[in-house]
């Protein structure tokens, strides 16, 4: 039972930090909307979320020569790698790439998967004091 | 913690923006500050912005700030007005190279970019506070 709601935490957690440095990303974008030469950036999110689960997104783990070895996954080191520069619709002229509705639209998006994800946090976590009789009488 | 980096990328931009907004309203005010045609007046101010590195271990935080002010080339308006005291002997007096249009867009523009960023601080309070409130009810 633990060990599930672990598992659930676990993949909450990491979705969370994704959405969490998307919404960092989405607010670079929107903070330099007038920067000449900036180019609008996003998370690839699909793979960047598989990197930080250690599936085949291409994630880092250590070498293990013995069996009692742990496997040090980097799940940190997956952003970066997933981090692509958005297509543009129309660049402006002096070489800015930022779209404000575009990145309004995929910033309250992204915030609106965030406070998702903190709900399906809390309901992981009025499940759990469920089971140790928290909610008793 | 990465959701704060999201105000410091915001306060970034405000910060810049504003400081657009001052340069225009230089601008504006001395539209009419008449000088000689030898030169030395007063001439239209841009702000020029460039992108910055925020978080420490974050590069994909980009937030804004000012690079320099540079000072619009073109060449003064020419009024004709010989009995003004600073005109030459031709009869002419010099006025800035502020185009009163071009400065209202571009208050327009900073107007609506500092509201956005205005708008992603509140976003990411909110988000945080609801990240604080995860399993409390």
């Amino acid at each position: 039972m633990l060990n599930k709601i672990d598992k659930e935490l676990a993949f909450v957690q990491s979705a969370l930090n994704l959405r969490a440095r998307r919404q960092e990303i989405l607010a670079s974008n929107l903070a330099n909307s007038d920067t000449p030469n900036y180019k609008a950036r996003d998370l690839d999110f699909a793979s960047a979320l598989r990197g930080a689960l250690g599936g085949a997104g291409g994630s880092l783990t250590l070498a293990r020569t013995q069996p009692g070895h742990l496997d040090g996954k980097a799940s940190g080191a997956v952003a970066a790698a997933a981090l692509k520069y958005r297509a543009a619709v129309q660049p402006s002229l002096d070489g800015n790439t930022v779209d404000m509705d575009v990145e309004r639209a995929h910033f309250t998006d992204n915030a609106l998967h965030y406070q998702f994800l903190l709900d399906r946090a809390s309901a992981a976590f009025s499940t759990l004091k469920l089971a140790v009789g928290a909610d008793r009488p | 913690m990465s959701m704060s980096n999201v105000f410091h990328i915001a306060a970034s931009a405000l910060t810049a923006q504003s400081m657009r907004l001052n340069a225009v309203s230089s601008n504006l005010a001395n539209a009419d500050s008449a000088h000689a045609s030898t030169g030395g007046g007063y001439k239209a101010k841009q702000v020029v912005f460039q992108a910055v590195a925020m978080g420490g271990g974050a590069p994909w935080a980009q937030g804004v700030r000012m690079k320099e002010v540079i000072e619009d080339p073109a060449p003064p308006r020419l009024v004709y007005d010989p009995k003004h005291p600073l005109a030459d002997g031709n009869g002419y007096v010099a006025y800035p190279n502020v185009d009163p249009v071009e400065e209202m867009v571009n208050m327009l523009s900073a107007s609506r970019s500092y509201q956005t960023n205005v708008e992603v601080m509140s976003t990411a309070k909110n988000l945080m506070q609801r990240t604080i409130a995860v399993a409390q009810a």
